[in-house]
């Protein structure tokens, strides 16, 4: 059954559709992703305009972070105070990204930036991630105890002026990282069109050690309020958000963050990072593989924006 | 013949039948309505010779239609290899190239008349003009120009740019009908069918329909509102965004 998009201006199968919005949601209420650097490319696989695809996967994402922030408040496991300070980061860090890229695209060189952006940092923070979580398993499956985490061993970005006391996760540190961390997952995020999720999560637990389910929540609620943002930003300046589309992947997407949360839940810290780790590294790879074979035309057609 | 004569007469009758001099052409729809539920369509075109015209000296007709959407201006990439990477290095900017482009004829254009006449009429697929930005001047290029062949190449893998050299088929002597598609991605707007009469080498007549391809109820008011009242599209999509994320929180709670 087919539903023709009046934005995107393409009829789609809306089973397609479904399962996409329900597969990409289940790996969003898992891992505390946003989801949009999978969903993104998959919908622009399918012939959605990169501009709709974007702006379009944003509506989607804001119904799943508010579903799954909604669950994760319930149970209180929200940090409202350090997602509040990780916003005023989080905004500044928007604006100066979309000012890059705006110059970035005068110059002709966005598409190279943005594949080079996604390599380096899904290849790190992959290769990270599941050297960490590998180290973690190991550990347990020798049956050793998991370091006890020593008070005053902080590093020393944790120590700076202008401490903070953030209970629910625990953490007793300096706004400036946590602002850092916010101005740097908002700059990225407009520059690479993603939520940022999946940077935002492991800043969380590695940087500033906050609890891994803590981190996921707050990061949801982030994803929240950036993409509710970005829905009016991309309506008023390029009316480029395709409702229907929007519509049909949040009803897939929100059942799916649903059984994502719940299987999320019931596993153990060190496989969610595992597995977030290797998806982030399986996307990067994918990333990668695109730039450096031979593609098959080497042509492309694209609509002249500057020209309309 | 009384069958053709009736034809010509219900051809005539016809609201989207135009008349230019000695072609009579009418299309089996003037209007293509955008639903939810659409996914491409395909058009015939009908068009009738009147006999007995100068250039009719017992030469079989030969017919090119031509389809041609909403103009738009597209940019051609080239990828090349720099670092190991495959990446954009040259382009060439087409202005005003037509987004959708059928091309039929009853056999290859190429066989119809001379060269140049087929170039100045754009009778053919590759004879169409498409307008490239060299420096500060515009013009179109050889059409062995890799960048023009592989705009053409990647429009026709869209299925966007179709050329059928059996697309028009005769039903008698000087009626002919042509079937064309429009893809369920064809951009909207009004469509310019063209079509060129060939007899002898030489252009005998030609005539043009117009087809509007268009949203409808649903479609054209999202459209609407996403154009015209855009900040309000914005808040009424984020708020929808919320409403549905809290129907399926609520739904789907366990406590």
């Amino acid at each position: 059954m087919t539903i023709y998009l009046p934005i995107a201006e393409l009829p789609v199968n809306i089973f397609t559709l479904l399962a996409l919005g329900g597969a990409v949601g289940f790996i969003s209420g898992m891992f505390g992703v946003g989801g949009g650097f999978l969903m993104t490319p998959l919908l622009i696989f399918l012939g959605v305009p990169p501009a709709v695809a974007v702006a379009s996967v944003s509506t989607h994402m804001a119904a799943s972070s508010f579903s799954g922030t909604l669950s994760y408040m319930r149970r209180g496991l929200v940090d409202v105070p350090l997602a509040l300070v990780l916003l005023a980061g989080g905004l500044t860090g928007t604006l100066c990204g979309v000012l890059t890229f705006m110059v970035l695209r005068r110059f002709g060189q966005l598409d190279l930036v943005i594949a080079i952006t996604y390599i380096a940092l899904l290849g790190t923070v992959g290769t990270l991630m599941l050297a960490e979580s590998l180290r973690a398993l190991l550990r347990e499956w020798r049956g050793q105890k998991a370091q006890v985490k020593r008070p005053g061993a902080h590093p020393w970005f944790l120590r700076m002026p202008f401490k903070m006391r953030f209970r629910q996760s625990r953490i007793y540190v300096s706004a400036i990282p946590v602002v850092t961390i916010g101005f740097s997952i908002g700059f990225l995020g407009a520059l690479m069109g993603i939520g940022g999720g999946f940077l935002l999560v492991p800043a969380l637990i590695y940087l500033l050690r906050v609890p891994t389910v803590t981190s996921i929540a707050t990061a949801l609620m982030l994803t929240l309020v950036t993409m509710i943002a970005a829905i009016v930003m991309h309506a008023v300046l390029n009316q480029t958000v395709d409702a229907v589309l929007g519509l049909v992947l949040m009803v897939g997407g929100t059942i799916g963050t649903q059984f994502g949360a719940r299987a999320g839940q019931t596993m153990k810290a060190e496989r969610l990072r595992l597995l977030l780790g290797l998806l982030v590294l399986a996307v990067g790879i994918r990333v990668a593989v695109d730039q450096i074979v031979r593609p098959t035309d080497l042509y492309t057609v694209k609509i002249d924006e500057a020209a309309r | 013949m009384r069958r053709l004569a009736a034809l010509v007469l219900i051809l005539l009758a016809l609201p989207g039948a135009a008349m230019a001099g000695d072609l009579v052409l009418s299309l089996s729809k003037s209007r293509i309505t955008i639903t939810s539920s659409f996914a491409g369509e395909s058009i015939v075109l009908f068009g009738v010779i009147e006999a007995g015209d100068a250039g009719d000296d017992g030469q079989p007709y030969d017919v090119v239609v031509t389809v041609r959407g909403p103009n738009e201006s597209f940019v051609t990439w080239r990828k090349e290899r720099r670092f190991g990477l495959w990446v954009n290095v040259d382009s060439r900017s087409f202005l005003a190239a037509p987004s959708y482009l059928a091309v039929l004829s009853n056999r290859e254009p190429s066989l119809m008349a001379p060269a140049d006449i087929l170039r100045q009429e754009q009778a053919g697929f590759v004879n169409n003009r498409l307008l490239q930005r060299v420096g500060s001047d515009f013009a179109d290029v050889v059409p062995e120009d890799p960048f023009r062949q592989a705009f053409l190449r990647v429009k026709q893998a869209q299925g966007l740019y179709i050329e059928n050299a059996a697309g028009v088929e005769f039903l008698a002597p000087h009626v002919f009908r042509a079937a064309f598609p429009i893809p369920g991605t064809a951009p909207i707007g009004t469509y310019e069918v063209v079509v060129k009469t060939f007899a002898g080498g030489a252009p005998v007549s030609r005539g043009a329909v117009r087809l509007d391809v268009g949203k409808v109820d649903f479609e054209q008011a999202v459209a609407t509102a996403a154009q015209d009242h855009p900040w309000f599209y914005g808040l009424v999509t984020a708020f929808g965004a919320l409403a549905v994320g809290f129907v399926a929180n609520v739904a789907f709670r366990r406590d």
